[in-house]
């Protein structure tokens, strides 16, 4: 009742809103707000200088180097060949093509630990692909790389999927018309159309690759100052009983990810008004 | 095709336009190489890992696959993998359902805060997932004190576990419902309740035959994620053989011991479940797209 007349913008017939609703808060709030304000609120026992002290050694900032960086190379990758395979699903027809399209979403299903030990296994310096490779992957910085490239592809091709589904083949009739060749065509009409989604999936496999774990802690080899990641960061100091310590790291992450969610927000709202204004 | 054009002369050329097929796809070249950049990507990044799951668990035979199923710390921990996701899947089931009913059927103030709050957990690392429940239900934590009091165990024992798999798996049904039911509009449930129909009536006659295969989508969806998860349950499970590793947490450990065949059988496990999920993925999938045209056709 509380609920029905303080939200509720106009009257209506239905029922069962201050239920829903309520049912709803308070699952969000006992499940993800309040321990959620647990990490915030353990720093707030610490001092400033405890604070920095914890989220800025050496290590910590290797740490921050690694994730950040291949986080942001996977992505960047996913992002070219993501646009690519979304190319490939929504214009050309081939053999097998039901089959690929459900493929690309693999990387969710599969458990994470799964991915981790069968792609340290193929790129081990004796693994099917690892054995033809002059240099190491497995137990490298770029073994983290590689899985989180496993981890974030589906992310750019089911944003730029749907979008790529919707663009208007006269746009593309009409660029022709007027004498655009088909790359023309391509880089001034289609993927300025594509190009928020295109964003907004590269953002999302950067976010996920930030917080990933278990398909990076098998390939990385876990060596301080070179191939360990935060999050793994995070689960030392916890095995430390250094609690504080890890929920400073956490809270330095989780920030980062709020933001990006923002952006994230921001990005989907553009690409909105991007597809509405040539629908 | 332009060659065609100008073995016919400049004058075949300026009559007859490029036909649009041309114009609105690539030279076969083109086409070629996407498909075959396409594919190579992802052969390299996405089959090779999945078969190598099966060559790797199959790989000293059948006895030794079998083994290492049945042996009693893997049994335990696949019974584990069930219970938990067995408890979660329908937890986060109710709570899907009624943030869907509350946001996808009235207009209300703050909607767009719980969106977002939804999508959270999406963008939390599952390690962090782990850690704030220890922050809460630790030795040292919010209520540590008081559970040792009264004899509980939530952290490294079977709550702390279905917990963390709750939190990462809250948006799934979730977000699977309310764009579909935003889309189908509140008309049929108006109808129905004009006619009488009480609330529950409408939920279950009208309301939930309209989404069940979105419904259903995002049960199979949560529940892959909720068996699978790995970084945050990792946290919270204390690792114990035979009590409180689930299966991603068995195979970690049986790999680090060494036993790779032994960890792929139980990984191939998982893959399987994988592939199902994919399949059955695949199917509904054609359906919600059925509902949602639907929908839309309404509402035009």
């Amino acid at each position: 009742m509380i609920l029905s007349r303080a939200l509720l913008k106009r009257h209506t017939v239905l029922p069962g809103f201050d239920l829903a609703l309520g049912f709803a808060l308070l699952y969000i709030s006992l499940i993800v707000l309040i321990p959620l304000s647990a990490a915030f609120l353990k720093t707030f026992t610490m001092t400033w200088q405890q604070f920095l002290d914890a989220t800025t050694t050496p290590r910590v900032m290797a740490s921050y180097r690694l994730t950040f960086g291949a986080s942001f190379l996977a992505a960047s990758l996913n992002a070219v060949f993501g646009l690519l395979i979304a190319w490939m699903l929504v214009r050309y027809n081939f053999p097998g093509k039901r089959i690929v399209d459900a493929l690309v979403d693999l990387p969710f299903a599969l458990p994470t630990a799964v991915a981790g030990i069968a792609l340290t296994a193929i790129w081990a310096q004796n693994g099917t692909l690892g054995q033809w490779l002059p240099f190491k992957v497995s137990f490298t910085p770029i073994g983290v790389w590689v899985a989180l490239v496993f981890i974030g592809l589906p992310f750019v091709v089911r944003t730029v999927q749907p979008v790529l589904e919707d663009v208007n083949r006269e746009l593309e009739e009409v660029a022709a018309t007027l004498g655009a060749n088909r790359w023309q065509t391509f880089s001034r009409v289609v993927f300025p159309i594509v190009a928020p989604a295109l964003l907004t999936g590269f953002a999302l496999a950067f976010a996920r690759a930030l917080g990933e774990y278990g398909s990076v802690i098998f390939i990385a080899g876990n060596m301080p100052m070179i191939s360990e990641i935060t999050p793994l960061l995070i689960i030392t100091k916890l095995e430390q009983y250094d609690y504080a310590g890890a929920t400073a790291i956490a809270v330095v992450m989780l920030v980062t990810s709020f933001v990006l969610l923002l952006i994230i927000n921001a990005l989907q709202a553009w690409a909105r008004r991007r597809q509405g204004g040539i629908a | 095709m332009n060659t065609a054009t100008v073995a016919q002369g400049p004058a075949a050329a300026a009559v007859r336009p490029r036909s649009l097929r041309a114009a609105t796809t690539e030279a076969p070249w083109v086409r070629r190489t996407v498909i075959g950049l396409g594919l190579a990507f992802m052969t390299l990044f996405l089959f090779i890992p999945l078969v190598t799951v099966f060559y790797e668990a199959l790989k000293k035979g059948w006895d030794v696959y079998l083994a290492a199923i049945v042996e009693p710390d893997a049994l335990s921990a696949i019974k584990l993998t069930l219970i938990a996701a067995a408890i979660s899947v329908p937890l986060n089931l109710a709570f899907g359902l009624a943030a869907a009913w509350s946001i996808a059927k009235f207009e209300f103030r703050g909607k767009n805060v719980l969106l977002t709050l939804i999508d959270l957990p999406f963008s939390v690392s599952p390690v962090i997932a782990g850690l704030i429940y220890v922050l809460v239900f630790g030795l040292q934590g919010w209520f540590g004190a008081w559970l040792i009091d009264n004899d509980m165990k939530v952290i490294f024992a079977l709550p702390g576990i279905v917990l963390a798999t709750v939190f990462v798996t809250v948006p799934f049904i979730a977000r699977e419902l309310i764009p579909l039911m935003q889309a189908q509009g509140i008309e049929q449930e108006e109808a129905a309740r004009v006619l009488g129909a009480g609330g529950w009536q409408i939920f279950w006659r009208v309301t939930l035959p309209n989404v069940k295969w979105a419904l259903l989508y995002g049960v199979i969806l949560c529940n892959a994620r909720a068996m699978g998860e790995f970084g945050a349950v990792s946290v919270v499970s204390g690792h114990i053989r035979g009590q409180t590793n689930t299966m991603p947490l068995h195979i970690e450990i049986v790999y680090n011991e060494y036993q790779f065949a032994a960890a792929f059988a139980v990984a191939s496990l998982l893959a399987l479940l994988a592939l199902v999920t994919l399949v059955l993925k695949y199917i509904v999938e054609q359906r919600v797209k059925g509902q949602k045209r639907e929908a839309h056709d309404r509402a035009e």
